[in-house]
């Protein structure tokens, strides 16, 4: 054993949902006596639930980033917006530091998200011993700004509530923001279902 | 370190022990100290904070967020002006615009991320934490905790605040821009969600007791 135990060493379970430490029986259908959620060593079927998921993700990305999200109407003037468009005409129009927000909320997060739990389930599936505190880390960050995204889908929103001049001047949605919407929530759904204590699975490398 | 007492019963009740939530290293647990961080030695996530607000500060924060939402809600956020016309917005305007401009994926993710699951969230909070403020447990207290547990990242107010302003830059260039008091509510929600978001609510199990009415 070593200088820091593992739960399944000490044969014990810590309840995902109370953070009970519970004994480990070896029942198929455990549950936590505190909290009555069911208990498992780790998140079930994680591997396949988090790719399937992450897939999933990537196919909506795609139209999410091809397909305008928001179409601007002005006096018989219409203009369809992508993500990025919208994104370079804060640029141009003389907001630098929104648009640097804007771009990493519905661009640069998406990527990461997806690189990083790519990254993650790759290697832990592998039982890699590389650079686990770095990988736990990144997968800390993954989740704590993953639902940032969900900013150009309520900038929308807004905008269509509020741009409703008539002829003048119109805001309304494109297919591309619901496409944008759902990839989130999957992006969301599979870092949720994937489980950090695989990083530490495996043998153990020196730290 | 607090050693276990072998002969006591309540250590049933209430482990000694503490499992990183990151890497199932277990631990035993210690008192912290005021302004104290524990964190895993194996993976350095945080394991526990010091708690400086005792279940009845909280309860006072939860009702005045309550309010603030109330507030958010009711009010306009922005009125855009153009040619002598005025539109306003408030967040269920918003929502049902997006419904009847056929993206209505959009509008259930809003109302149920804006409205519903922070609503849910504080309602939830506030009935329990009414009860542990006299170390009880509220009636439905497990589903209650455990449905607080399952909304976890699915409340974005403080997302539609950046949004909201990214908003009215984009509007700014084109229309008279007014802010009204619904964005300001939120600004304050926001820095009320700030707060909460170093509160580990789990620790209510153990501030109360197993059996008590």
């Amino acid at each position: 054993m070593s200088a820091l135990p593992r739960a399944d060493e000490l044969g014990v379970i810590g309840c995902h949902v109370c953070s009970l430490v519970c004994r480990d029986t070896g029942m198929e259908h455990a549950r936590c006596p505190r909290c009555h959620s069911s208990l498992h060593r780790r998140k079930k079927a994680t591997y396949s639930r988090t790719w399937a998921l992450l897939i999933a993700a990537f196919i909506f990305y795609i139209p999410a980033n091809l397909l305008p999200i928001m179409r601007t109407v002005s006096v018989g003037d219409v203009d369809d917006n992508t993500i990025l468009s919208g994104v370079v005409e804060l640029w141009v129009k003389g907001s630098p530091d929104l648009a640097v927000i804007v771009f990493t909320a519905s661009i640069v997060v998406p990527m990461l998200k997806f690189l990083a739990l790519v990254t993650l389930l790759w290697s832990s599936h592998r039982s890699s011993g590389w650079a686990r505190r770095q990988r736990a880390k990144l997968y800390r960050l993954v989740e704590l700004i993953g639902y940032w995204s969900m900013l150009d889908v309520f900038v929308v929103a807004l905008l269509t509530a509020l741009v409703q001049f008539g002829l003048l001047s119109l805001v309304e949605p494109l297919p591309g923001v619901v496409f944008f919407g759902l990839t989130v929530v999957l992006t969301m759904f599979a870092s949720m279902s994937f489980d950090p204590r695989l990083i530490w699975d495996g043998k153990e490398s020196d730290d | 370190m607090t050693s276990p007492d072998p002969g006591s019963n309540r250590m049933v009740a209430t482990p000694p022990l503490l499992i990183c939530e990151h890497c199932d290293t277990v631990y035993r647990r210690r008192e912290l100290a005021c302004g104290e961080v524990a964190r895993c030695l194996r993976c350095d996530a945080v394991l526990e904070r010091y708690q400086r607000l005792g279940p009845g500060a909280m309860l006072a924060l939860v009702l005045t967020a309550l309010v603030v939402f109330v507030q958010a809600n009711v009010w306009p956020i922005v009125t855009l002006g153009f040619n002598g016309q005025l539109i306003s917005t408030t967040l269920w305007g918003a929502i049902m615009m997006m419904w009847h401009e056929h993206s209505q994926v959009v509008s259930v993710l809003a109302a149920g991320t804006l409205f519903f699951f922070p609503l849910c969230k504080m309602l939830l909070l506030g009935w329990v934490l009414l009860f542990a403020r006299r170390g009880q447990r509220a009636p439905g207290f497990r589903l209650a905790m455990v449905t607080l547990y399952r909304l976890g990242p699915w409340t974005m107010s403080e997302v539609f605040v950046l949004g909201a302003m990214v908003a009215i830059v984009k509007a700014h260039v084109y229309f008279d821009v007014i802010l009204n008091p619904g964005i300001f509510a939120y600004a304050a929600l926001t820095l009320l969600i700030t707060i909460f978001a170093g509160i580990d609510l789990r620790r209510l199990w153990d501030l109360t007791p197993e059996g008590a009415p």
